[in-house]
């Protein structure tokens, strides 16, 4: 089956990896900016980085026949740097044209504080200055459902076109109240500190298919990129049809993603064919 | 699947979790030192009555997960003295 994987980090993985996506089902993806693991030390580390989000990556990708898509940002972590978050605001609007740039993400939440919430709004402003879509991080573990909620507040005081929002990493105490608000939620199949398989096939079991995706977030740390064919296989087992599964791993990323400009999807089932 | 479909299909699974759960615990109190005190031991003491509690509707594990959630203020706007801009 054709899939999307709506939120992996391929910047850090090896092309190995998107071979075995390509073997996988997998035609497009898309990769939020992310933090690198480490704290980057300048503005210009970042114009470096949003390089290789829209010059290295999809060139990579599309040796394996993927599709590359991707989000700009300062991401949570490094948003404590009110002054640093700053310059790299001024920076994104560079990359906005980028024919694989998708919107503004992931922005978001990571500890909950009052500096990470004065730059996630305003990326909120530099989205809507630039009619961007907006893909949202929410908090791991503890901090998940403060901080989920602190998100939907400040979503709410903004001008957005709610279905033009996906707010990422839902679990059981999140989900309803992300769908409830009119947003797209993602669930993200990551091991330990997210959802497996199992439980994200549960939620859907709950809240039904519409506006809803899944990802695997694969990144440096310990994850699995090839986590949606494991909730496809997870779907098959407990008998869901064929339409239900490809809708959420290929048809709803594709109808969230069409409301970019720049999503321009080759259709897979056409591909070679003259 | 039904029920019983389900249970055949995740009783080992399951039992298998279980196992984990009370070697962890065992491994805990087999160790030098107490935390029975720390708040973790006992959040972790709660959840396990969540999960072994009769539940009118299934919503264990969203009660697990809003167990181990830090509180949600309302007024956080007005705390951090953030106003917000349309």
């Amino acid at each position: 089956m054709y899939y999307i994987d709506p939120h992996i980090h391929m910047v850090s993985r090896t092309t190995d990896d998107y071979e075995t996506l390509a073997k996988m089902g997998c035609v497009a993806m898309s990769e939020p900016a992310f933090w690198a693991g480490f704290d980057r030390g300048s503005a210009d580390s970042f114009r470096d980085y949003f390089k290789q989000l829209t010059e290295v990556e999809p060139a990579r990708a599309a040796q394996y026949g993927i599709q590359h898509f991707t989000w700009l940002c300062i991401n949570a972590k490094e948003a404590e740097d009110v002054e640093l978050s700053r310059e790299v605001l001024k920076i994104i609007p560079e990359f906005l044209d980028c024919p694989n740039v998708l919107g503004i993400g992931e922005i978001g939440l990571n500890k909950n504080t009052r500096n990470e919430a004065i730059v996630f709004q305003e990326h909120m402003e530099l989205a809507i200055r630039y009619d961007q879509q907006i893909l949202i991080h929410t908090p791991h573990l503890e901090d998940k459902y403060q901080g989920t909620r602190m998100i939907l507040d400040m979503l709410a005081e903004h001008s957005i076109e709610r279905s033009r929002v996906l707010v990422d990493h839902v679990e059981e105490h999140t989900v309803k109240a992300v769908l409830d608000e009119g947003y797209w939620a993602g669930m993200t199949l990551y091991p330990v500190s997210k959802c497996t398989p199992a439980r994200a096939v549960d939620i859907f079991e709950k809240f039904g298919v519409e506006r809803l995706c899944v990802n695997s977030a694969g990144d440096w740390g310990p994850s699995k990129p090839t986590a949606v064919p494991d909730l496809i296989l997870e779907m098959r087992r407990r008998g869901h049809s064929e339409s239900n599964i490809r809708q959420l791993v290929f048809e709803n990323p594709r109808k969230f993603f069409r409301q970019s400009k720049n999503f321009d999807l080759l259709d897979p089932s056409t591909r070679n064919s003259q | 699947m039904d029920a019983k479909q389900i249970l055949d299909r995740e009783f080992l699974e399951i039992r298998a979790k279980i196992l984990e759960i009370a070697a962890s615990l065992d491994r805990i109190q087999r160790a030098n030192g107490d935390v029975s005190g720390e708040q973790r031991s006992e959040l972790i003491r709660s959840a396990i009555e969540i999960i072994a509690s009769q539940q009118d509707s299934p919503i264990r594990a969203e009660k697990v997960q809003l167990l181990f959630s830090r509180e949600y203020d309302p007024q956080w706007l007005d705390t951090f003295s953030i106003s917000t801009r349309t």
